[in-house]
């Protein structure tokens, strides 16, 4: 009350001087280049002639996300040192967006995922590409088939898409929880839309975009209490704030300076325990239902089925490296000092989400909901690696996300190159025999579902090896041992569909195999290559998660 | 505790009004139910014909609400940036015509693809 | 000296001090333009196979020369490196060569590296030099064979692989030779795989060899746990300090490795059936070189048996036996290549004995290993020669009178036959003896009982060779139709006139003067010298044992009047035991492959039954699981929201319990 009445009665003072913020844009020049080229693709979109919207939107979708990729690099490469000296780094944007390492590592991580993506979404070979012709169209309506035979796509998925991939770079980079929330929404929203554009199966699309947009207004609804309770507690929504206030404790008093009146302090009391527990618990429900960890999965299966397979794709790889990156900059720089509070809830969530993720996935029939679940277990599996809470773990989940994805994207590039009359042959059943068949893509999607099985030689094998490392040197063994279990039983499913492939006959009427363009090609071929060289020579990349990941998350 | 007695008189005279105007209304109006009145947030217009089991329903409406709620928010920032524009100089104008730009790319976009024809 | 070795070794100066009072040399890094880049010698034929199996059909017209190229390199810088070792003091003749660091795991670093001195360096000599005869050789042998290009890729991948394991200075590289031997006899004796009896062979040698190798690198692993490494040189400087049990366990795990490979007793069975292989295989890789690697390894791990007494025991009796058993075989065979090959069992059983006697017997062994190498690879040779010309005919009761028509074949047949048999003055006599003498001086009983086995083999060498030799040469003929009996072209004959000159010149090259042990002797350890004394009781008892042998052979199967039936005789007890490798085969049915097949049933049982029903229902279980879990996903949105409702409740429960 004491705070209240003093800044009321401060109010008839003679108005503060207030200071022009200050923008690092050289340091945020990667998102910045992102969300610009999102701009110019609307602008695309509204003067550009239908005709010639996809040969403009491609290429600087694709320009734009690698050269964004290459000022990541340039960015990493300068000699930042953060205000405490140690380490490497700098709180941007006065507070609201932290430039570090592992944060580098995340956005370049999602940049080349993103651009890997592009390339499936650029694919017109496969049925005139993904996308619906559409999207307002009611499906099976006469306005569908027009748009159907006129050839016409959404080429609005471009900028969608770069929405949305801005969106992840600033998540993982979120100094405070409003900037970690607008990021949340800037990258659900488009990704909301997306969903529902896939070109067949027009209402199970749909029905996945409403799911996953009511589900996620939903846990944004979390995340939004959970800072406010937050806020509550430590006075700030800002990261570095909360830690500092965890560790004072309740009652504890610091000063903070009054935003926009230079040179006055208000004095600030830690709130109670409840409010940070739940703040944290709530926060934390937000965070997880966004890497789809158990229960927070519900949604996943079907919005994967749903969704163009493209943007599977970039949801699976993209998605989750963003959601994880910025669970990790949560917990590890403003829950540092809760550790011992917030790892038995991180346990439960692990083991549930790698055992609820591996048991269901084997009843699966669908090869699209098949990996939904695959990536609910994987979710889990580098939980283990996060959980314990230091540099190894964070260098191996690093090391993870950055495998699974291009391992996941190239699976999901060949499901869309299995194709029946209805679109993609979604059913397990319609694989069968495909080794027969086709045998480069079938050999392709085996050595994917082996790597997600972990056998060696595939960069699953030291993804996996090195979570479980790190959660074994961080005394969790008994976790490591569930995930082991829920391993054999993942990789059982995962061998299935090789010996169906491979060791049935094919059905007469079954599905073909698209000869795909250059775009899809190359997206299977890097994803091929990443498993490959991750798992045989994953050194370097191991270094770099190494020096990424040892100096932290900036406060 | 002088201090807060006009808060707390405009607060009772608020609510007063609130509840006198309540009451009048459930004395004095005529009720005269129908379908439109029952639905969800109804605001007394019957969303244009519709086939059985729901359909489709023109979103024109809800375009024109959105870009009026856009541009509303657009004000909202610019008043606080008016009032202290000789202090925040060159990097307040910068970023300021970098928001309007943004909001205006995504007026030109609802402008070009006819967002803005009623038919 | 690497790096890890100087660490190893530095707590040990002074015992290592005396090691060197005894006449050892001390490690040296490898320096000069030869032995900096002796990798080369391993480089070449492998850069040879690597060419003819990649190159496919496109090298067919020119794979043979390179791969004799290859092979002669080799062998010209084998010859570079032992000359210029020869330019060091005795004690600097111990070179090691790092390469890479090729195993860094934790606490097991294993480098790349190569050990050039004395030992290593007369193999090398020997493998390059008889391998690149057998080369030449091969052009003229598999000339009408279709698939040459890949018989000659095989042998360069054997001559690499050979060079590997005795150029290695530790024991996981040596290993990796010792594998890559094994692929390459596998590969070799399975050649002709069309032939039913050919593909059975090898796989017989495979799997038989696989016992043998099991045992060497479980004496590796041994190693690595009670030296905590496997390099030569620190294992052989703290030999004596390891416990007394594994020491013995070691060495004889190693005894079994060279058990296998060289076809001792018990894993002897599979060097008779390898000789489904061509002839000049079994001149390189079944008589010359690779199954003298037994030998090879025994010696290299000298210091470790020096201090094993018992297993070194076991060696001498290993030898012994396999001597006589193998001599007996011989005895009785009719094929020449199976009755050669037995042949070569006894000989090795020779070397093993000698081995086994420790520092007196290893340069011995050594020197009888190389005057070996050259009349048992000159006496294959002539085999081949002689089934060249004769169709291919391998039995000889088939042959008869063949001196007139194979006159170059005869001569050079000859003189290995009397090497062997230890003729006075030619290589075997000199050698042979050392190790009779060897084996007297052991003293005592065990020395007489060893001494005398040897004595015994020597007269029953005397007289299968007679055999061999009569029943091929000598009497009438006992030709098939049609075979025209002609002298193989000089790409053929030449090698085994070059043979020919070793077998009667290398063994007085070796042994008198001393001058092999000596040449030995930083390897092995110095012995006493005593000059040779071909007038001492047991070189007097040898010379009339093998007179008794060649004389009984003579009467039997050489002088005009002796018959020799065309179809084989019922023969004695002794001789149908002989006939059957003395039972080797059926006991290993009996002992081994009934018991093992009866487990493997078994196993199949348990699996099935036991082990799959445990998985089974728990495929079950987990289906089942599966299923009731889908079931919440019903499709509805509000369900989902109530999870996630419920899910929050949980985390928040989670969260405030621990607070509690």
């Amino acid at each position: 009350m004491s705070l209240l009445a003093s800044a009321v009665l401060a109010a008839p003072a003679p108005t503060p001087d207030i200071p022009a913020p200050t923008i690092e844009y050289g340091l945020l020049s990667p998102m910045l280049l992102v969300f610009g080229i999102a701009v110019v693709g609307v602008l695309v979109e509204a003067f550009v002639p239908r005709a010639h919207r996809a040969a403009v939107q491609m290429p600087i979708t694709l320009l734009g996300l690698a050269g964004a990729f290459i000022l990541t690099i340039v960015v990493a490469t300068q000699d930042i040192t953060p205000a405490s000296g140690q380490g490497w780094g700098k709180l941007a944007a006065m507070g609201s967006i932290g430039i570090d390492r592992p944060t580098l590592f995340i956005q370049g991580t999602i940049l080349i995922l993103a651009l890997v993506s592009t390339f499936m979404i650029a694919e017109r070979r496969t049925d005139e590409g993904s996308f619906t012709a559409q999207a307002a169209a009611t499906p099976g309506s006469a306005a569908e088939r027009e748009g159907l035979l006129a050839g016409a796509t959404h080429t609005e998925v471009y900028p969608l898409v770069m929405f949305a991939v801005g969106g992840m770079l600033l998540f993982p980079a979120s100094g405070d929880l409003i900037t970690m929330f607008v990021a949340l929404e800037v990258l659900s929203l488009p990704l909301y839309l997306l969903c529902g554009l896939a070109r067949r199966r027009r209402l199970l699309s749909q029905e996945a975009a409403v799911k996953y947009f009511l589900l996620g207004a939903f846990s944004s609804g979390f995340f939004l209490f959970g800072a406010a309770l937050l806020y509550g507690y430590a006075g700030s929504v800002q990261l570095g704030a909360i830690a500092r206030a965890v560790r004072l404790g309740p009652g504890g008093q610091y000063a903070t300076e009054v935003y926009g009146a230079s040179g006055q302090f208000a004095q600030v009391t830690v709130g109670s325990n409840a409010l940070l527990m739940l703040g944290v618990a709530l926060l934390a429900v937000g965070l997880l239902f966004k890497l789809g960890a158990v229960p927070f999965q519900s949604w996943k299966p079907d919005v994967y089925q749903g969704a163009p397979t493209p943007i599977t794709a970039l949801m699976a790889s993209c998605t989750l490296v963003a959601a994880f990156g910025a669970l990790f900059r949560v917990f590890y720089v403003a829950f540092d000092g809760l550790t011992w509070e917030w790892r038995p809830m991180m346990w439960l969530i692990a083991i549930l989400t790698m055992v609820v993720g591996a048991v269901v996935a084997v009843t699966q029939t669908d090869v699209k909901r098949l990996l939904a679940y695959s990536s609910i277990a994987h979710a889990g599996f580098i939980l283990t690696g996060m959980i314990a809470a230091d540099a190894a773990g964070l260098s191996s989940a690093l090391f993870y996300l950055a495998a699974y994805g291009f391992t996941t994207i190239g699976a999901f590039a060949i499901v869309t190159l299995v194709r029946d009359a209805g679109g993609e042959a979604g059913h397990l059943s319609r694989w069968a025999g495909l080794g027969k068949r086709s045998p480069v893509i079938a050999g392709a999607f085996a050595f994917f579902l082996l790597a997600f099985a972990g056998i060696p030689l595939t960069s699953g094998f030291i993804g996996k090896f090195a979570v479980f490392q790190a959660a074994i040197a961080g005394g969790a063994t008994p976790l490591v041992v569930v995930g082991v279990l829920s391993s054999a039983v993942a990789a059982f499913f995962y061998v299935r569909i090789i010996v169906l492939m491979f060791f049935s006959d094919p059905a007469p009427d079954g599905p073909a195999v698209v000869v795909p363009s250059v775009f899809t090609s190359a997206a299977v071929a890097l994803g091929v290559a990443a498993t490959l060289v991750l798992g045989v020579l994953p050194q370097s990349v191991l270094d770099l998660a190494d020096q990424a990941a040892s100096s932290l998350f900036v406060r | 505790m002088e201090l807060y007695v006009p808060i707390l008189v405009l607060a009772a005279l608020s609510a007063g009004f609130a509840a006198v105007n309540l009451l009048i209304a459930a004395v004095a109006g005529p009720k005269r139910y129908n379908r439109a009145k029952l639905e969800a947030y109804e605001c007394g217009i019957e969303p244009t014909p519709q086939p059985v089991g729901g359909g489709r329903f023109p979103i024109k409406y809800y375009l024109t609400a959105m870009l009026f709620i856009v541009f509303d928010i657009e004000i909202i920032f610019l008043y606080p940036w008016a009032a202290s524009f000789d202090r925040l100089g060159i990097f307040g104008l910068v970023e300021m015509v970098l928001f309007i730009v943004t909001v205006l790319v995504a007026y030109v976009y609802i402008w070009r693809r006819g967002g803005l024809e009623w038919d | 000296m690497t790096g890890t070795l100087t660490s190893a070794a530095a707590p040990l100066a002074g015992s290592f001090g005396n090691l060197a009072g005894a006449g050892l040399a001390e490690t040296t890094a490898a320096t000069g333009a030869v032995h900096g880049n002796a990798w080369l010698m391993v480089a070449f034929p492998l850069l040879g196979a690597a060419v003819l199996l990649l190159g496919g059909r496109r090298t067919s017209g020119w794979g043979h020369y390179l791969a004799v190229a290859m092979s002669l390199a080799s062998f010209v810088w084998g010859v570079l490196s032992f000359f210029q070792l020869l330019g060091f003091a005795p004690e600097e003749r111990s070179r090691d060569l790092h390469i890479f660091s090729w195993i860094p795991v934790g606490s097991l670093r294993i480098d790349f590296g190569l050990l050039l001195d004395p030992l290593s360096l007369t193999f090398v000599l020997l493998i390059t030099g008889v391998g690149s005869l057998i080369h030449i050789y091969s052009i003229g042998y598999m000339a009408h064979d279709p698939e040459r290009r890949r018989f000659f890729a095989y042998l360069n991948l054997f001559v690499a692989a050979m060079l590997l394991l005795v150029l290695a200075n530790n024991y996981a590289l040596l290993y990796v030779g010792w594998e890559g031997v094994g692929l390459a006899s596998y590969l070799l004796i399975g050649f002709w795989q069309y032939k039913n009896s050919a593909a059975v062979a090898a796989k017989k040698a495979f799997i038989v060899n696989r016992v043998g190798d099991f045992g060497l690198s479980v004496g590796i692993m041994i190693m690595f746990a009670t030296f905590g490494t496997v390099a030569f040189t620190p294992i052989f400087e703290h030999a004596a300090e390891g416990a007394q049990g594994w020491v013995t366990t070691i060495a004889l795990l190693l005894l079994l490795g060279a058990c296998g490979k060289s076809a001792q007793l018990p894993l002897q069975s599979w060097l008779l059936d390898a000789m489904e292989g061509p002839t000049p295989v079994s001149a390189l890789i079944h008589a010359a070189t690779m199954v003298t690697a037994g030998v090879y390894l025994i010696t290299r791990s000298g210091p470790i048996f020096d201090v094993a007494p018992e297993a070194q025991l076991v060696v001498t009796i290993v030898g012994a036996a396999t001597l006589l058993f193998g001599a007996i075989i011989g005895c009785a065979k009719d094929d020449i290549k199976k009755a050669l090959a037995g042949s070569t069992m006894s000989q090795i059983g020779y070397m093993h004995l000698a081995a086994g006697l420790g520092p007196i017997g290893y340069a011995a062994a050594i020197a009888h290993l190389l005057t070996h190498g050259f009349f048992k690879a000159g006496l294959f040779l002539g085999a081949g020669s002689v089934m060249h010309g004769m169709n291919d005919q391998v039995d000889m009761r088939k042959y008869g009178a063949l001196r007139k028509a194979m006159p170059i074949t005869f001569a050079t047949f000859g003189l290995g036959y009397l090497a062997i048999i230890g003729f006075p003055g030619l290589a075997g006599w000199f050698t042979k003896d050392a190790i009779i003498e060897a084996a007297f001086a052991k003293g005592g009983t065990t020395g007489l009982v060893l001494g005398g086995a040897a004595l015994l083999g020597a007269g029953l060498t005397a007289f299968y060779m007679s055999r061999v030799m009569f029943m091929t040469f000598f009497g009438t003929k006992r030709w098939d139709d049609g075979a025209h009996p002609h002298e193989s072209p000089a790409s053929m004959t030449g090698p085994m006139v070059l043979l020919a000159i070793g077998s009667v010149f290398g063994g007085a090259f070796l042994v008198l003067g001393h001058r092999f042990a000596d040449f030995l002797a930083p390897v092995v350890g110095e012995q006493e010298a005593h000059a040779f004394n071909p007038l001492a009781p047991a070189s007097v008892a040898t010379f009339v044992l093998m007179v008794l042998g060649v004389s009984i052979a003579w009467l039997r199967y050489g002088r005009e009047r002796a018959t020799v039936p065309r179809t084989a005789p019922k023969g004695s007890f002794v001789t149908v035991a002989a006939r059957k490798d003395l039972y080797g085969d059926a006991i290993n049915e009996g002992l081994l492959m009934r018991p093992g097949q009866w487990l493997a049933r078994v196993s199949v049982f348990v699996d099935n039954r036991g082990i799959d029903g445990i998985v089974r229902s728990l495929a079950a279980a987990v289906g089942g699981s599966s299923g009731r879990l889908r079931r919440v996903q019903t499709g509805y949105v509000r369900s989902y929201a109530l999870s996630m409702f419920f899910g929050a409740a949980i985390v928040v429960a989670a969260l405030l319990v621990v607070r509690l």
